[in-house]
């Protein structure tokens, strides 16, 4: 449950649907509850890294902009979660590192948009490897729907399974 | 010196101004500018509003003056919005008095 | 040139809509301008001092004679019957509206035509030499790749969000006509030794604040990987480049902090982890974008030579202009025809709706449908048979486009300025108008020869103001004009970037300035030496001297 700067639970966004947010992200300096889904910063994850492996409960980790996703190359299998965050909409980095995230280290679990997310880029998202998003608004689903209606040809093969306009001509 | 709120109206970027009866206008002549702080603050405030509600763009104020009985900008730029391309006197606010 | 297939048209359609609906949420109250911004600029629409104005693509320049007749309708029909051509291949339109927006872009869409990406912090039209496929000189034929460049950049889903905004170049020829230095990424395709076709790739050059030559990167790559090698360079980028100063964001100053050894090592480390993946383009691919490019359809010459030169010399102007404007084509029998859209004394790179719709139909007549949009904002006829050359200058004398000034002094780039830009400082197109005034006569142009007048109203540089042989920029100083005057700049394979002399100048003492600048020239000169050969060889003091006195520098 992640509460938005107006103070309303953001809703997450998953597979087109709303969807139960289990996890809680826990600060730096916060105590870690005795059990439950929690995300974690990195710094977090690399201080109390045999804690938050004990913890009974799913484990998620969030990437500021500027955090590699190879700072945890090695350390994927223990999340079941990352966050990515967007500190405004016109910061993309978070989309290079989820790319790098699916297509070169291989992270199957969920990858988390979080921070600044809008309708008008859940397609790139989604196209990067984004699979849930925390996105502050009435009508996610409609969201999501608008975003998968606008846009279905790509010309760039990304790892996300959709056809590109390459491989269309080829057939 | 005297300022008034310019912007560009959010439908066709039209540059606007915040005129005498708080309506938005086409003319910096059709302005009362404000002469103290205070009245700019009001006048600012105004121009936020209308850009919160989306109607325009970009509400600033801008240094006029007087001349000859007829407002101008004073700024370079402002006076260009105001008036329409030196190099097309055909177009923009000049052309259309 | 390029014929889109199913998909390309309708990836622009589906663009169109999807901007329409945007639009809506936006006139609707929804969407406020701090979010509305970057997609109205990822589809060309800028907010300028008197209306919206709308940057429409010309990919790499290239156009055809049905999508400049829509231009001269939607610029009729939406604006005010006049367009702008820029320094990067493209047409703005200045007073648009943005409730007109979603059916200007359905009548653009009509003919392939669109603004995605021709603002914001992506990657941008891509940019290529005006002669391409053409040229006599050319190694090999740039536009298949600026092609398959132009698709895997369009939308890119990583890349649409980028620190600021990236250029891309491309020249197939060793005569660069494509500025490629001055690009964050550019390419310059030739031969090795083997014979096998490959790129040089150039990074981090650009202009604007702080300006660089591109640093070459990578000296041969196959053709193949450019896809994967540009994904690379884009990547890292986007990781590491700068995004707390919107000054130093571009991909320019990440290579000169970091040092290009440092970036290539990286661009090199992430280019091996994907360089055989999904982005190589195989011969088959690579045949399929060929199969899609119209192949001209030239003719056996007709021997027109001698009632050319009769043509000539009985038509003092019409020889003159052959002279100036032609450039020589790889095909016997045509010519590349260059036709300026920088007439004495008017705005450079402006055209009526008339215009545009009368050089559509001139395109058809005399150069199989295609036109060029150049960088020095003029146009280019790409096949014109050489029998028709005197019908093709009369009908550009009925239009007011015959001016031959190609390469001379008065064909200068100049940026729109405070006249339009809400970005500019100064004005600059009365300054461009008031040059070209005085050097109007044709033979002291002639005299002085090849140079390059580059000139920008603010900082941003898009008049390309630091690689001209002279470049002139505009700057605000207590609100009014004063104009700052750098020598010994270059666009050209010798890119090279001019160095403020001195104190500006306003309007006018700019004007006396660069006369006294070209009068050192033609004093100093030696036999046979251009204006940059001869500032190469002295460098700057004689003209400082001439226009600030003597120094006690140069004693």
């Amino acid at each position: 449950m992640t509460p938005s700067k107006k103070g309303f639970t953001v809703p997450l966004l998953k597979q087109g649907k709303v969807a139960d947010d289990t996890f809680v992200r826990i600060g730096d300096e916060d105590p870690l509850p005795d059990q439950g889904d929690v995300i974690v910063g990195l710094s977090r994850w690399q201080a109390d890294r045999d804690e938050l492996t004990r913890h009974k409960g799913s484990l998620g980790v969030e990437l500021a902009v500027g955090e590699s996703p190879s700072e945890i190359e090695g350390d994927l299998a223990h999340f079941d979660v990352i966050a990515l965050d967007f500190p405004a909409f016109s910061d993309g980095r978070a989309f290079s590192s989820a790319r790098l995230l699916r297509e070169r280290h291989g992270f199957q679990g969920e990858i988390r948009a979080v921070g600044d997310v809008e309708l008008e880029q859940l397609h790139f998202m989604a196209r990067v490897g984004f699979d849930s998003f925390l996105i502050e608004s009435d009508d996610p689903e409609k969201d999501w729907t608008t975003a998968q209606a606008d846009l279905d040809l790509w010309y760039q093969p990304t790892e996300d399974g959709h056809t590109t306009v390459r491989q269309k001509r080829r057939r | 010196m005297p300022h008034v709120v310019i912007a560009n109206r959010l439908r066709d970027g039209i540059v606007v101004f915040l005129g005498t009866s708080h309506q938005w206008v086409e003319k910096l002549s059709e302005c009362s500018p404000a002469q103290s702080e205070a009245e700019e603050e009001a006048l600012i405030r105004l121009g936020q509003e209308a850009s919160d509600r989306q109607e325009i763009v970009d509400p600033t104020l801008i240094e006029v003056e007087e001349k000859e009985g007829v407002l101008h900008a004073v700024k370079m730029r402002e006076a260009m919005r105001a008036m329409g391309p030196t190099v097309r006197e055909d177009l923009g606010k000049q052309a259309e008095n | 040139m390029y014929q889109y297939d199913e998909f390309d048209r309708e990836f622009v359609e589906q663009r169109a809509k999807q901007f329409a609906r945007q639009v809506e949420r936006r006139l609707a109250g929804e969407l406020p301008e701090d979010k509305f911004k970057p997609l109205r600029l990822m589809n060309g629409l800028y907010l300028q001092l008197h209306a919206y104005m709308l940057r429409i693509n010309v990919p790499y320049g290239c156009l055809s004679s049905e999508q400049m007749r829509k231009l001269a309708h939607v610029s009729r029909l939406y604006d005010k019957s006049y367009g702008h051509l820029t320094t990067r291949q493209n047409m703005q339109l200045n007073w648009i509206r943005l409730v007109d927006m979603p059916e200007i872009l359905n009548e653009l869409a009509s003919v392939n035509m669109h603004g995605i990406q021709s603002s914001g912090n992506c990657i941008r039209n891509i940019t290529a030499d005006e002669y391409a496929g053409v040229a006599a000189d050319e190694i090999e034929d740039p536009r298949i790749y600026c092609e398959f460049l132009r698709q895997w950049s369009s939308l890119h889903p990583e890349f649409s969000f980028l620190p600021r905004k990236f250029k891309i170049s491309v020249t197939g020829s060793p005569n660069d006509r494509a500025a490629v230095m001055a690009h964050d990424i550019g390419l310059r395709l030739y031969k090795n030794e083997e014979g096998e076709s490959g790129f040089e790739v150039f990074v981090g050059g650009g202009l604007g604040r702080t300006p660089f030559v591109g640093k070459s990167i990578r000296t041969f790559l196959p053709t193949e990987h450019i896809l994967s090698y540009c994904e690379a360079i884009l990547r890292v980028y986007n990781q590491l480049g700068r995004r707390d100063n919107k000054y130093k964001a571009r991909i320019k100053v990440l290579v000169h902090e970091t040092g290009i050894d440092k970036i290539r090592e990286l661009v090199e480390a992430e280019w091996e982890s994907i360089r055989d993946g999904a982005l190589n383009l195989p011969e088959e691919d690579i045949a399929l974008i060929r199969a899609r490019f119209t192949p001209p359809r030239y003719e056996a010459p007709l021997d027109s030579e001698d009632e050319l030169k009769a043509l000539r010399e009985k038509n003092p102007d019409f020889d003159r202009w052959v002279d100036q404007q032609l450039a020589e084509h790889k095909q016997p029998g045509y010519s590349i025809v260059n036709i300026s859209c920088t007439p004495i004394g008017k705005p450079p790179g402006d055209i009526s709706s008339d215009q545009m719709e009368a050089v559509a139909d001139l395109a058809d007549l005399y150069s199989m449908g295609e036109l060029r949009v150049t960088h020095n904002q003029n146009l280019v006829f790409t096949d014109v048979r050489r029998q028709d050359l005197f019908k093709l200058w009369q009908a550009l004398v009925e239009i007011d486009l015959e001016t031959a000034n190609h390469g001379l002094i008065t064909d200068t780039i100049c940026c729109p300025g405070l006249d339009y830009c809400a970005l500019a400082n100064a004005r600059s197109i009365p300054v461009a108008e008031k040059i070209s005034n005085a050097f109007a006569d044709h033979e002291r142009q002639k005299e002085i020869g090849e140079i390059y007048i580059n000139m920008s109203g603010c900082i941003n540089a898009c008049g390309h103001h630091h690689v001209g042989n002279i470049g002139i920029l505009g700057v605000d100083k207590k609100n009014s004009e004063l104009y700052q005057l750098m020598l010994g700049g270059s666009a050209k394979e010798d890119a090279s970037i001019g160095k403020i002399l001195g104190r500006g100048f306003d309007e006018d003492g700019i004007v006396t300035a660069v006369e006294n600048v070209v009068d050192t020239y033609l004093e100093i000169r030696t036999d046979g030496e251009t204006f940059i050969e001869t500032h190469r060889r002295v460098g700057d003091d004689p003209f400082k001297e001439r226009l600030y006195g003597a120094s006690p520098k140069t004693r």
